[in-house]
């Protein structure tokens, strides 16, 4: 009977068409929307996950990764002599402006690395050596400047010099970062000269990049180095997903992929509730007819599941396959951000659960109640 | 005509006693079985006929048990249906009965195979034999070159011999047929008695076809002639010759 029932499905081209076609729509539409909305939050913890330290620390009035809140120097020292601190660093980052050859202007993020530990340093570095950061002048730049400073005809490479607030930076190497949330290039320096570049200030220290001891719990340290200091310190997790956390709550990017993402959800029950309904309204005098028969609720209930679920995998598996072919054509460019952790399928998945659900119980409701004997009418 | 009610008293197949349905409530109140008592026997074909609206579906769908009634009782084969839970019911129907429906009712997107093999997929057979089972009946009712046409693919003649095959592919006991040529032209119709007449009928099974069409009269072992809700009166296929024809 289920292979019968799977017949009655695909022999109705067009409501079948139809089915595969809006599931397929709305399962695109809901993982492509939250993909790129996942990317573009990614950006937005790129500083957090281009240093890669287990603690920050920074002004007590920070919330998130991308607000600084200068602090006095002397703020490392205090750090430092917190007990479980294995090492704690100055990090300068700031964004400033750059003056290309050709005159024009950049934004930039400038990030200034301890000198004598380099900590903080790319992951990745395409040529270049990092030490060479220890040159005079001498700055790291990352594949996004490349790019930038290409679109202005201009080739970035090791040697190539440039201006940053009237002073001059060389290129000693190329690196590669996370693409960040505004999408300016990195600009690596140590933090000695990062403090000549930007322009002059009581206070300049950004953040500190701690090392808790090898036995030392950094949840534990993260407390004491709040209360010693009056400073505000996270573990590298809880700034990222904190940094996310203000970007959602704050910007109105949820509420517009939201949006997005409840119209595929109505369009979706719309076009399948609708089709299927259709469809079984008009398979009504032929599931009178098997009732008739002799078939049970059980029968014909099982017939009407497997028809809904059937198209609702096929769309599902359509929606979300041009969604990863979409994904992995703009990742190849780098924009618009995309990230499809696995708990989008799920999600998506799920959605199309649902809509199946609904679509099939709207179908069982008519074939219980319809009468068997509506088939000698 | 009546030779198949011979000396042995044959068994009862169905009786109705005091048979009553009601639709709707209040003003719109429709009394369309009044108290209907009647009998058909295994190796009868039965004929109810009677004016449009008399209650003649509405009989049928009660006797097969896809329609509760109010009043009296009805008993196919020695069962009292108002004993069965709506499950044996179901159950009970799709072991014991077949059905030839006007509008063929047959699956538009299933073959002529697929079609047929359904009840017996409801009682449990494998694809394999259903399918095996159907093809072979197909044949016997005289269209074994259109095993794999749609209905759509079929003449009306060709789909209600389907259809009947469908009705006999699990071998019941009652046969059940609500105007079955009344969508056919007179020379398919013909054809289709015959062919129940011929293959359909035998001494354990009972078939009652409802209809009008007085073309096919003459294949009745007896007439039940239905009036306004009531069995008005029954009489075998010689009285009727004589009253009517
Ligand atoms: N489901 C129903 N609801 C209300 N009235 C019905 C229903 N089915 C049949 N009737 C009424 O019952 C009477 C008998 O109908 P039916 O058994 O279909 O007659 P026949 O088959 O002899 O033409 C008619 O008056 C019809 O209008
Ligand atoms: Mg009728």
């Amino acid at each position: 009977m289920l292979r019968l029932a799977l017949k009655m499905l695909f022999g109705d081209r067009a409501k079948y068409g139809m089915l595969v076609c809006g599931l397929s729509f709305c399962a695109l539409l809901m993982s492509q929307q939250t993909s790129v909305f996942c990317g573009l939050l990614l950006w937005t913890t790129a500083t957090v996950r281009n240093i890669r330290v287990p603690i920050w620390v920074a002004d007590s009035k920070v919330e998130q990764a991308n607000e600084v809140v200068s602090m006095r120097e002397i703020e490392v020292q205090r750090v430092r002599s917190v007990p479980g601190v294995q090492w704690a660093v100055p990090l300068f980052w700031g964004i400033q402006q750059a003056r290309l050859p050709d005159g024009t202007f950049q934004a930039i993020q400038l990030t200034g690395l301890d000198g004598a530990s380099l900590v903080g340093r790319p992951a990745i570095m395409r040529s270049g050596r990092i030490e060479d950061l220890r040159l005079p002048n001498a700055v790291i730049v990352d594949q996004v400047a490349i790019s930038k400073f290409a679109k202005r005809g201009i080739q970035l490479k090791i040697g190539t010099v440039f201006e940053i607030n009237d002073k001059e930076a060389r290129v000693v190497g190329i690196c590669e970062t996370q693409r960040s949330f505004l999408g300016q290039p990195y600009v690596f320096t140590t933090y000695s000269r990062a403090l000549e570049y930007a322009p002059p200030q009581r206070k300049l220290l950004s953040f500190i990049l701690v090392q808790p001891k090898p036995e030392q719990d950094p949840a534990a340290l993260v407390r004491r180095i709040s209360q010693c200091s009056g400073l505000r310190a996270f573990e590298s997790d809880t700034f990222s997903w904190g940094t996310l956390m203000w970007y959602v709550r704050n910007t109105g990017i949820p509420i517009s992929f939201g949006t997005v993402v409840l119209l595929g959800l109505v369009v979706g029950i719309a076009i399948a509730g609708q089709t299927f309904y259709l469809f079984v309204h008009e398979n009504m005098r032929f599931l009178a007819a098997l009732k008739a028969m002799g078939a049970t609720f059980q029968v014909l209930a099982q017939m009407v599941l497997l028809q809904a679920f059937t198209v609702g995998f096929i769309g599902y598996g359509i929606g979300v396959g041009i969604a990863a072919i979409f994904g992995n054509l703009v990742l190849q460019k780098g924009e618009p951000p995309f990230y499809m952790p696995w708990q989008i399928l799920v999600f998506t998945g799920g959605v199309i659960l649902i809509i199946c659900s609904l679509s099939a119980a709207v179908g069982l409701v008519k074939v219980a109640r319809t009468e068997a004997a509506m088939v000698f009418k | 005509m009546s030779t198949s009610l011979s000396a042995k008293t044959p068994q009862i197949a169905v009786r109705t006693v005091d048979l009553g349905k009601t639709f709707g409530k209040g003003e719109g109140t429709v009394h369309a079985l009044k108290g209907v008592n009647f009998e058909a026997l295994c190796g009868e074909l039965l004929m109810i006929v009677g004016p449009s609206g008399c209650g003649k579906t509405t009989l049928l769908s009660v006797i097969c048990g896809t329609l509760g009634h109010d009043t009296g009782s009805v008993t196919v084969f020695g069962q009292d249906l108002a004993q069965l839970s709506s499950g044996k019911l179901t159950a009970f129907r799709g072991k014991n009965v077949g059905f030839v429906f006007q509008q063929f009712n047959l699956i538009p997107t299933w073959n002529a195979v697929e079609n047929v093999s359904v009840p017996l997929l409801l009682n449990g057979s494998s694809t394999a034999d259903a399918q095996s089972a159907s093809a072979e009946l197909l044949h016997d009712v005289g269209i074994g070159d259109k095993l794999h046409a749609l209905p759509t693919e079929l003449s009306g003649g060709q789909q209600q011999r389907v259809a009947i095959a469908r009705a006999l592919v699990h071998k019941p006991r009652l046969l059940i047929c609500d105007e079955p040529t009344a969508a056919l032209d007179a020379a398919s119709g013909r054809k289709v008695l015959e062919l129940i007449k011929t293959r359909v009928c035998s001494p354990e099974r009972c078939v009652i076809v409802v209809t009008h069409d007085s073309r096919i009269f003459p294949f009745a072992d007896r007439i039940a002639e239905m009036e306004d809700g009531q069995m008005k009166a029954v009489h075998s296929a010689g009285e009727w010759k004589a009253l009517y024809v």
